[in-house]
């Protein structure tokens, strides 16, 4: 075999292999989003939306309370974790800029957008849960909320980077202050962006169950008391996946089904918000 | 004046985040000193682990999470990698659109459910094949590469296609195939960008809860064979957090959570501090 004939085998062996990978990986993934659909879909009917949890066996039992909860646990988390996100993200890019202590917050958000979440939970757990004496959903709130704020950060100083500084300078020269410039100028040049940061850790958030274990814990009801136990699809589907009762497993399944698509519709409106304010 | 506070209330959320992280480790710190006291080096190095008896050792769950979180990279880099290649080199525009968007949608997907499909669909399989329970080490390692696989190769793809369409097309014209291409000019130009996507799937891999709780059987066991049940880090804090009575028992699993907080900071700050500072350097 001449050194070209050779060439021309390793590389189709190469590309072989690579496309082979991609449609094993492809295969499992549309594996688990096919389980999902007929699972969830085959679960899903109107009395999920009417009903609260109940014991396994009885026919009236739905997931309104894990709903409800699932929202109200990320609109809080979203309320503390988005503007403290957007304020220090607008630190990092307009006051801190190349300083050591604006690198040292980065390289820490970084660290911290991939630290394990149940350890977040942990630490709530720790200065809230056991302060107070019992789980909350001011707890779990806090717990998302912790893990939001990195997110936001990093995105919020990216997107307020690529705002051309001449614009910057345009408004100074106009004898604007530092913060009418940064609120009317840089935010309204990097809206797109900033949104669909908040729209991707919002997104990121919803999908999370470990940091709720034991923070919101978890309710069979139906419940807006912020200082009591507060049910999440998440943990929900978590305890009635692992429980042996059919339909538990059944409302389980309708529960993923039900969060994926709202953290599906979440990613793809962000992704397109970017498209659009990219296009003008 | 409307200045001055603009700045400082950016300043503090900003100096907050610094906060938070110092105080995670300042409270995870203190409430495991209890079982720092009472076990000492025992804590990480014996696999004991008996509530009733007040005695924890956790060396079966460390082990569990470094086992199942190499397995895992070792099923995931291979793929992740020809997943990456095949999108950017070999994809036709059309192909590449949309399996583009489907691996990084796929990476939003709540690993719970992973962790479901796992324990529904996959143990099942597993256990046909090899016998016992399915629920083991091997089975925690394919989920959760699963789990990382769109993550990994959307960074790393995204990596690759840094690479300016002038080298490959200088490197076409000297008579290299795709795979010269590839292996000589993409990976050394994306280098940096690939060791980093693939260092933080394994931070985020270390830490993943819900996707190996469901399967990995949560058994104080250091395992003899990939089949066997054992336990991680995130496993054992999932399951045991709420049912501890103890403040001995709280306390050993506040010393889980601290050594799972300091294997996942190192990891991933070996990859930035050392690893890509250096390699970007080269």
């Amino acid at each position: 075999m001449t050194a070209v004939q050779k060439r021309i085998l390793i590389n189709k062996l190469a590309l072989g292999f690579s496309t082979f990978s991609a449609v094993i990986a492809l295969g499992f993934l549309f594996w688990i989003l096919g389980v999902l659909m007929m699972k969830g879909i085959d679960a899903l009917n109107w009395n999920i939306f009417i009903y609260e949890g109940s014991p396994p066996g009885y026919e009236d039992s739905g997931l309104k309370h894990a709903l409800i909860g699932q929202l109200i646990l990320v609109g809080l988390a979203t309320l503390i974790g988005v503007p403290l996100g957007i304020m220090a993200g607008t630190y990092l890019s307009e006051y801190g800029k190349n300083s050591k202590l604006a690198h040292t917050i980065r390289d820490i958000s970084d660290i911290m957008m991939s630290a394990p979440s149940i350890v977040i939970g942990a630490f709530v757990y720790a200065i809230i849960v056991m302060p107070m004496g019992h789980f909350s959903a001011w707890a779990g709130a806090i717990a998302l909320a912790i893990i939001m704020i990195p997110i936001i950060l990093r995105t919020t100083d990216d997107m307020l980077q690529l705002v051309p500084g001449t614009l910057r300078e345009a408004a100074f020269a106009l004898g604007a202050p530092k913060y009418k410039v940064i609120i009317d100028v840089v935010y309204r040049g990097a809206k797109a962006g900033i949104l669909t940061g908040v729209l991707l850790g919002v997104a990121r958030v919803a999908g999370e169950t470990a940091p709720l274990l034991f923070t919101s814990f978890n309710d069979n009801f139906f419940t807006t008391d912020l200082n009591a136990a507060m049910p999440s699809l998440t943990v929900t589907m978590f305890n009635y996946a692992i429980s042996p009762y059919d339909d538990w497993q059944q409302l389980g399944w309708a529960a993923a089904f039900i969060l994926s698509m709202f953290i599906l519709g979440l990613n793809i409106v962000g992704r397109l918000i970017l498209l659009a304010g990219k296009r003008k | 004046m409307i200045d001055k506070i603009f700045l400082n209330m950016t300043r503090t959320s900003a100096l907050l985040i610094l906060f938070i992280v110092a105080w995670i480790f300042v409270v995870l710190f203190n409430e495991s000193t209890e079982a720092m006291q009472a076990f000492g080096l025992d804590f990480i190095t014996k696999d004991e682990w008996a509530p009733n008896l007040d005695k924890f050792g956790a060396y079966a769950a460390i082990f569990g999470s470094v086992a199942s979180t190499f397995l895992a990279m070792l099923l995931a880099i291979p793929i992740a990698i020809g997943v990456a290649i095949f999108l950017s080199e070999i994809a036709h525009d059309k192909i590449k659109g949309f399996f583009g968007v489907s691996v990084e949608l796929l990476a939003a997907i709540p690993s719970v459910i992973y962790g479901m499909w796992g324990l529904f669909f996959f143990v099942p399989i597993l256990r046909d094949i090899f016998g016992g329970m399915g629920i083991g080490l091997l089975a925690a390692g394919i989920v959760l590469a699963i789990m990382i696989l769109p993550f990994m190769a959307a960074v790393t793809r995204d990596a690759m296609n840094t690479t300016p369409d002038i080298l490959k097309e200088s490197a076409y014209a000297l008579g290299g195939t795709q795979w010269d291409v590839i292996k000589d000019v993409i990976i050394p130009y994306a280098k940096a960008g690939i060791i980093g996507s693939l260092i933080l799937a394994l931070g985020r891999a270390i830490g993943e809860t819900m996707a190996v709780t469901f399967v990995m059987g949560n058994v104080h066991h250091t395992p003899n064979s990939i089949m066997d049940p054992t336990t991680s880090i995130p496993v054992t804090l999932a399951n045991e957090f709420t049912e501890a009575d103890s403040s001995l028992y709280f306390s050993s699993l506040f010393g889980l959570a601290l050594t799972l907080l300091i294997m996942s900071f190192v990891v991933i700050a070996i990859a930035k501090f050392y690893f890509l500072r250096k390699v970007r350097k080269a």
